[in-house]
């Protein structure tokens, strides 16, 4: 247990360091919260959809709890590169001690990120229908945090290098949270992207944080807790394997 | 201390060491000569668990690191050929990682922490980040932290790589003093004849994956009659030039130096 809480405080004491790099991660989400927020709040809203700057909201809080684990899970590149994971590889601890310490740490990060963003989406116009739902966002960015941390944890086991991140980034993180329905709602899509977005763990954590927020959701609580713990219980078992596959 | 009996690695169609055997006594300082290319890490890496030997048969005290990686880890402490420390946390954090990772017990750990510290010399800016810190002083470090755990064996790949003299000078002073005061076996590799000529009791010179010799500095010069350790090694491991080719880590390290600027 002690190598999972040291490692779990090594990356939470390596993210509080990093003032600067904080305040940089929300300047994105700030960008899609204001300028998506307010510039298509007008054409939503005459569509009939409410206040637009209310529907992204819990979307947004999923993109930065997304981008940070899956992120912090690929950080495991640089230790791999930069050697500390050597030190952690060699010590008397079962790798799968190793990975849920990390991995814990890492999805930390990403609701300490996330819970950041709630607080600006409130300054920025969020109102949630009740405080009591509060324990429930917290919950669903959890259970956002661990899937993805748990992804990029398989997907920095699986990298050679940093080229390979683009490739990440464009053709799976990206799409992961364009096809969420963070941006737009999931009634009456396409059937094309009905399906793929029903294959996006994203989908259900965005929905359960708008049920939570805003108290209407569109597959229900349930089922999106469903949906993420079996998400998560599959990436984890794929990041634990992918880590014990390691070789340095 | 350490049993290697007709030891093999291949990977694919390269044989990277090839059938060597040798022995190391407890408390002995053993050093592992070799040009690039020539199998010292990759020895190292099945000694350290971290690698399976395709064929042939190892012990650290008298267990096998293939089967009983665990309790092998345990008895021995490592410095890599190159630097895994954590950049962003301070030194003593470091110690405190390393600590928990063998699971030293909490006061133990206060302890040895601070008297290794003192002793490397690092002990005034225990709290600094070692990103501040310079390649001699971070290998100090590193030192420090293999021993932290007390171990049995203490494995130093080329530790002095890229130290200026005084730095080298004081690191094996450092070193001696705890292989005479705990006892700890030393196994190291280097390109530097004169470290291995002044610390080490016994040598091995390792070419092409096979051991060429085997005895103190003294032994090969006699084999080889030669009047120093390094035209020994000359003779026994010719004068070609041997390249390595670089890794994707290696990309990586220059790409994150251009960034730095």
């Amino acid at each position: 247990m002690g190598a999972i809480y040291i490692l779990w405080l090594r990356e939470v004491k390596r993210y509080l360091r990093s003032r600067a790099q904080i305040i940089a991660s929300l300047g994105q989400p700030l960008l899609y919260l204001l300028v998506l927020g307010f510039g298509l709040g007008p054409t939503f809203q005459k569509a009939g959809g409410g206040s637009y700057l209310q529907f992204i909201a819990p979307g947004i809080i999923g993109m930065a709890v997304l981008f940070t684990s899956i992120f912090s899970g690929i950080a495991l590149l640089w230790d791999r590169q930069f050697g500390f994971l050597k030190e952690t590889l060699v010590a008397p601890v079962p790798r799968l001690q190793i990975m849920a310490g990390r991995t814990l740490g890492g999805a930390t990060v990403a609701m300490i990120q996330g819970s950041l963003v709630v607080l600006i989406s409130v300054v920025a116009g969020l109102r949630p229908v009740s405080w009591a739902g509060i324990p429930l966002t917290i919950g669903f960015m959890a259970a956002i945090a661990i899937v993805f941390a748990a992804l990029g944890t398989a997907l920095g086991a699986s990298l050679q290098d940093m080229q390979g991140f683009q490739l990440v980034m464009n053709f799976l993180v990206l799409p992961i949270f364009f096809l969420s329905g963070a941006l737009f709602p999931l009634d009456n899509q396409h059937a094309v992207l009905k399906i793929i977005t029903r294959f996006d763990p994203l989908s259900y954590g965005v929905d359960g944080l708008r049920a939570a927020l805003l108290g209407a959701s569109h597959f229900g609580v349930a089922i999106d807790a469903v949906a993420l713990a079996i998400a998560a219980v599959v990436l984890l078992c794929l990041g634990a394997w992918r880590f014990s596959k390691i070789e340095i | 201390m350490i049993r290697v009996k007709n030891l093999t690695k291949q990977f694919g169609d390269v044989t990277a060491v090839d059938d060597i055997s040798f022995e190391v006594k407890a408390g002995e300082v053993f050093a592992f000569l070799g040009p690039n290319g020539a199998g010292k890490t990759t020895t190292i890496k099945m000694l350290t668990t971290l690698l399976r030997p395709t064929r042939g048969e190892l012990r650290i005290d008298d267990l096998d690191p293939s089967s009983q990686q665990n309790e092998v880890r345990k008895r021995f402490g490592i410095v890599f050929q190159d630097p895994s420390l954590d950049q962003d946390l301070t030194a003593l954090e470091n110690m405190q990682i390393h600590g928990a990772l063998y699971h030293v017990p909490r006061k133990l750990l206060k302890e040895r922490s601070e008297s290794l510290l003192k002793l490397f010399e690092l002990w005034d800016r225990k709290d600094s980040l070692v990103k501040t810190f310079s390649g001699g002083m971070r290998r100090r470090l590193e030192i420090a932290r293999g021993f932290l755990h007390s171990p049995k064996i203490l494995f130093l790949d080329e530790p002095t790589l890229g130290l200026d003299p005084q730095s080298r000078n004081q690191m094996w002073n450092q070193v001696r003093n705890i292989n005479q005061s705990e006892q700890v076996t030393v196994f190291l590799t280097t390109h530097y004849m004169d470290e291995a000529d002044r610390v080490a009791q016994r040598i091995a010179i390792i070419d092409h994956g096979k051991i060429v010799a085997t005895g103190s500095s003294q032994d090969l010069k006699e084999q080889t009659k030669t009047d120093s350790l390094e035209g020994a090694f000359l003779k026994l491991t010719g004068t070609t030039i041997r390249d390595e080719s670089a890794t994707s880590a290696d990309q990586m390290k220059q790409v994150m130096r251009m960034w730095r600027r």
